[in-house]
C-alpha cells in the first residue's frame, strides 16, 4: 500500500508547479534498501561519495593559497601551513580524506567483488566503478606532487618513468605526462591542471553515471542471500537508510578532524633535482604493494627488463579485475562461483601482504 | 509479393549521408588534431655540451665519499674511491630514473628508491637496475675537475 501523501505548504506547491518537486519526491520514496546480514557493505559507496565531497570542498579552499610553479609551490604550502588561519587543518583534512577515500573505495570494490554484485545487469556499474578507482589513483598521484617536496619529486620521477617503460607508446605517454623529458616545473603545472580540472570534471561525469545505474537497478542482493529466499524485508532509503548514512558520515568527519589534529600533514624538504633520492623513500600506501613488488623483481625476467615485466603484469591484473563481470560466467548464470571468490580473496591477501612488507622489510638490505 | 517504393534517387540520399558523415569526421579531426598537438610538449634544445667543469676542487672530495654534480640538465655523481681515485658516472639510476648516492659503508653506489646497487665501475650488481650507469671521463687539471662524456 502506498503511504499517505504528505501535506505540503504553499512554497512547496509553488516550487512544484515550476520545477516538479513531486517527481523527485516519488523518486526518493521509490528507493528501498534490502535488509540482510551483509547489509553493512551498502554503506561503503556512500561513505566514499561523502569523502569525495570533502575532497572537493577542501580542495577548493586550498586553491585560494596554492601557487602551481616549481619556484613557489613549496613556499605557498609552507605559508598555508604556518601563517594562514586553519590552513594546516584544511590541508590535513584534504590529505587524510584522500587516504580514507581510497581506503573506503577499496573496501567498497572488494565487498562488491566478493558479494558478486557485478553480475548482470550491473556490469556497467562495475566498469564505471573501476574507472572511478583509476581516477582516484590519478588524483592521488597528481596531488602528491603538488607540494613540490623531496618525496613527491622522486615518487613522480619513478611514477612517470614507469609510464615510459610501457612498451610501444610508453615514451610518448611519459613525455606527455611530464610535459617534457624530465620532471620539472612543467610537470607540476601539468599535474595541477589534471588534478584540479581534468580529473574532477571526469569524475563528476562518471559518478553521475555510476549513481544513475545504482538508482536504476536498485541494490544488489548477494547470491547467497538470494538462494536462501532473498532479503526478509526492505527499508526505505528516505529517511531510514539516509539517516544511518548520515551517522556514518558524521563519524567519518569526527575521525578526519581527530586525524588532522593529531597527525597533521607533513611537508618535508623542498625538492632539489640535484640531490640523491633520500633513503626510506616510499610512495603513498595504496601504491605500496606495487612498489614493493618492483623491488623484489630481478633485473631481467625471460629476457625482458624486470620492471617492464612487472608493469605488464600489473596492467594485465588490472584488466582482469575490470573484466571479471564478463569472465565470471557461473555467477552470471546464477550458479555459485567459488573460483572467483578465491581469486578475490587472493588479490586482497596479496595486496595486504605486500603493503605490510613495504612498511616492515628493510629498505637498505 | 514485394512492394516497390518509388524513392526519388536513393543515390542522392546515399550521397548526402556520405557527404554529411565525412564532413562530421573532418570537423571532429579539425578540432581534435590541434588539441592533441597542443598537449604534446615542444622539444627544448638540450645542452649538447659533453664537458662540464665542476664547481668542486679535487681536495673537496675525500676518499670513500661521493658528490652529486650538474651535468647539463641531469645529475652526475663524482666518487673518490678508498684508494684515492676519482670516478664519475651519470647519477640517474637505470631502473626508474631516481638519483643514486654513494654508500661509504658498502663502498657501492646505491639507489634508495628500489634498493639498486652498483659497484665502483658503475656496474649493476644487485637489485632491479637492468644496466650499468653511464660512465664519464674525469680529468684533473690543476685545481679543476673536468668531467666529459666518454666517446
Amino acid at each position: 500500500m502506498e503511504p499517505a501523501e504528505p501535506r505540503h505548504g504553499r512554497l512547496w506547491m509553488w516550487l512544484d508547479q515550476r520545477v516538479g518537486l513531486k517527481d523527485l519526491e516519488k523518486l526518493a520514496r521509490k528507493k528501498e534498501i534490502p535488509v540482510h546480514r551483509h547489509g553493512i557493505w551498502y554503506y561503503l559507496g556512500g561513505m566514499t561519495l561523502f569523502l569525495f565531497i570533502v575532497q572537493v570542498s577542501t580542495g577548493i579552499l586550498l586553491l585560494l593559497y596554492y601557487r602551481p610553479s616549481a619556484e613557489e609551490a613549496f613556499e605557498s604550502v609552507q605559508f598555508l601551513m604556518a601563517e594562514v588561519q586553519f590552513g594546516w587543518l584544511v590541508r590535513s583534512v584534504h590529505s587524510w580524506a584522500a587516504n580514507l577515500m581510497i581506503l573506503t573505495l577499496f573496501v567498497h570494490l572488494f565487498s562488491v567483488l566478493l558479494l558478486k554484485a557485478y553480475r548482470p545487469p550491473r556490469e556497467i556499474t562495475w566498469f564505471s566503478g573501476m574507472a572511478l578507482l583509476g581516477l582516484a589513483l590519478g588524483f592521488g598521484f597528481t596531488g602528491y606532487l603538488l607540494p613540490w617536496n623531496e618525496l613527491a619529486y622522486f615518487a613522480t620521477k619513478v611514477g612517470t618513468e614507469i609510464t615510459s617503460a610501457v612498451p610501444g607508446i610508453g615514451q610518448f605517454a611519459g613525455r606527455l605526462l611530464r610535459g617534457g623529458d624530465e620532471v620539472t616545473g612543467a610537470t607540476l603545472t601539468r599535474f595541477y591542471g589534471i588534478h584540479v580540472a581534468i580529473l574532477p570534471a571526469t569524475a563528476v561525469a562518471l559518478l553521475g553515471l555510476h549513481l544513475y545505474l545504482v538508482q536504476r537497478h536498485g541494490m544488489s542482493v548477494p547470491p547467497g542471500v538470494e538462494r536462501e529466499g532473498g532479503a526478509s524485508r526492505v527499508m526505505p532509503f528516505v529517511p531510514n537508510f539516509l539517516l544511518r548514512d548520515i551517522v556514518g558520515w558524521l563519524s567519518a568527519l569526527a575521525v578526519l578532524a581527530a586525524l588532522a589534529a593529531y597527525f597533521p600533514a607533513e611537508l618535508g624538504k623542498k625538492a632539489d633535482p640535484f640531490l640523491p633520492a633520500p633513503a626510506g623513500i616510499k610512495p603513498e600506501w595504496y601504491f605500496m604493494f606495487m612498489f614493493q613488488t618492483l623491488k623484489y623483481l630481478p633485473s631481467h625476467i625471460l629476457g625482458i627488463e624486470g620492471e617492464v615485466a612487472g608493469i605488464l603484469a600489473f596492467g594485465l591484473g588490472g584488466l582482469f579485475l575490470l573484466l571479471i563481470p564478463i569472465l565470471d560466467r557461473r555467477t552470471a548464470r546464477g550458479q555459485p562461483s567459488r573460483l572467483f571468490t578465491w581469486i578475490g580473496i587472493a588479490i586482497i591477501l596479496y595486496m595486504v601482504l605486500f603493503t605490510i612488507l613495504g612498511y616492515t622489510a628493510s629498505a637498505t638490505k | 509479393m514485394s512492394e516497390h517504393v518509388l524513392e526519388p534517387g536513393p543515390d542522392r540520399r546515399g550521397f548526402i549521408n556520405w557527404f554529411l558523415g565525412t564532413s562530421a569526421v573532418a570537423f571532429v579531426l579539425s578540432v581534435v588534431y590541434p588539441v592533441l598537438s597542443y598537449l604534446v610538449p615542444p622539444r627544448v634544445g638540450e645542452s649538447t655540451s659533453g664537458t662540464v667543469t665542476l664547481p668542486l676542487k679535487p681536495d673537496d672530495v675525500k676518499p670513500n665519499t661521493g658528490q652529486i654534480f650538474k651535468f647539463g640538465s641531469r645529475p652526475g655523481i663524482l666518487i673518490r674511491t678508498a684508494s684515492g681515485e676519482l670516478r664519475a658516472f651519470s647519477a640517474v639510476c637505470t631502473h626508474l630514473n631516481c638519483t643514486v648516492q654513494y654508500r661509504p659503508d658498502l663502498s657501492e653506489i646505491w639507489c634508495a628508491c628500489h634498493n639498486g646497487h652498483y659497484d665502483l665501475n658503475g656496474k649493476n650488481v644487485a637489485g632491479p637496475p637492468p644496466r650499468p650507469l653511464d660512465t664519464f671521463v674525469v680529468n684533473v687539471r690543476g685545481a679543476q675537475i673536468v668531467v666529459s662524456k666518454s666517446a
